[in-house]
């Protein structure tokens, strides 16, 4: 049996105009445009996108999770960065 | 615990306590992932053999809309098999690795598909029983605890209540109809309703990784919990179509306040599991044809799209 397989691609969807694309999953496909007829057929087979982008799967450079707390610290302690950290009196409207 | 240090295993069974997703690059044990890749490829195979059955009537659905409607539905389980198989690559296994196990006899698939589809009625059996059965087990799925098995299940689910629908539909439309029509109803529930019962797998006495499993949150109801269910769920419906499930055993019981049921043929369950059913030779001869014959497709479209790249780079 032979195992060339096509590559892999990541597919992105817009639902509806106005909202982001959102990451639904993976498929395979030789090239681009027969990885974006597959994952119309894949992945919006009930309207589920008004928009398809689709990544080859090597070209995405992921963080790592083992790293997590030490890559995302920066942001942990700066609280100040929150409209909640700031006390603003009673009578003050509208802010 | 010997010492106060937690191992990494330890964390890892916290998060699933706490029932946070494992995500792709996290750390798990290796017997996880194992477990896991044999579970969603299983369940990619069973969804893509699924295929075969049903296909056999697509070209002689009585009429137009039911041929429309069993296309769509024959489309989705192929989708349903992408879905699986691009969570399982997300564990490292490899899709043609997959395939080849599954044409090989080395992967298993779900036994019920090793039955055949005798009469449009099958169709029905196959979206009401079936599905149904299905439904219950993808459920709890949907909250497992690997991120990418939970949210194909999702798209699953969503997908699968149509098919079990349209099959309870057929089989109104058939005891509704004349009286051969009835009989071929009551026929194909009579040779559905135990393969079917057979879909949950062995008793949970003989079923040695469930708590394993469970513990993971990999399957969060046992074997025969949702057997139960199922019973629970098709009798009243069965009784709704006019129609009886072939088992004398069945009876309600008030105190468990659920229907007690015979027990299954094990010895059935297993050899049709272990490769003698009555389907199991051409089920498997019909994915490596398909295999084989769909070669140069693929040849020729990874040439067509190398060729295109390196023009391209000119």
């Amino acid at each position: 049996m032979d195992q060339k397989e096509w590559p892999l691609w990541e597919v992105f969807i817009r639902s509806k105009q106005g909202l982001d694309h959102k990451h639904v999953g993976s498929l395979h496909a030789a090239d681009a445009a027969m990885a974006l007829q597959n994952a119309r057929d894949v992945y919006t087979r009930r309207m589920e996108g008004v928009s398809i982008w689709v990544v080859e799967s090597q070209h995405i450079h992921a963080s790592n999770p083992d790293d997590a707390a030490a890559f995302f610290d920066p942001a942990n302690d700066k609280v100040y960065r929150h409209p909640t950290f700031y006390e603003v009196p009673d009578s003050i409207k509208h802010m | 615990m010997e010492t106060a240090e937690l191992t990494q295993e330890d964390l890892f069974q916290q998060r699933i306590d706490a029932d946070e997703r494992i995500e792709p690059k996290d750390w798990m044990p290796d017997a996880y992932r194992k477990t896991l890749i044999r579970q969603i490829s299983q369940h990619a195979h069973s969804e893509i053999v699924g295929m075969l059955p049903e296909g056999n009537w697509i070209t002689r659905a009585p009429t137009l809309k039911r041929k429309s409607i069993l296309l769509a539905k024959v489309q989705d389980e192929a989708g349903h098999g992408l879905y699986l198989y691009s969570a399982a690559e997300t564990l490292g296994a490899s899709r043609d690795q997959m395939l080849a196990d599954l044409h090989a006899g080395k992967a298993k698939y779900s036994s019920i598909f090793n039955y055949p589809t005798l009469s449009w009625a099958d169709i029905g059996c196959v979206g009401w029983l079936v599905d149904g059965a299905a439904i219950l087990n993808q459920v709890p799925l949907c909250r497992t605890s690997y991120g990418p098995y939970a949210r194909a299940m999702v798209r699953v689910c969503k997908e699968e209540s149509f098919h079990q629908r349209q099959g309870f539909e057929i089989m109104q439309t058939l005891c509704e109809g004349a009286p051969e029509q009835k009989a071929m109803a009551q026929e194909a529930l009579n040779r559905w309703w135990w393969p079917t019962l057979m879909m949950f797998g062995p008793k949970d006495e003989a079923s040695p990784n469930t708590a394993r499993s469970m513990q993971w949150r990999i399957k969060r109801f046992t074997n025969d919990e949702l057997r139960q269910k199922f019973v629970d769920m098709m009798v009243p419906q069965a009784e709704f179509l006019g129609l009886t499930v072939p088992d004398e055993k069945v009876q309600w019981n008030e105190a468990k306040k659920g229907y007690d049921f015979g027990d299954v043929n094990w010895e059935e369950f297993w050899q049709v599991v272990n490769g003698h059913g009555l389907c199991n030779h051409d089920r498997l001869q019909a994915r490596v044809e398909a295999w084989e014959e769909g070669a140069w497709v693929r040849d020729a479209a990874l040439a067509h799209a190398k060729k295109r790249a390196a023009r391209a780079h000119v």
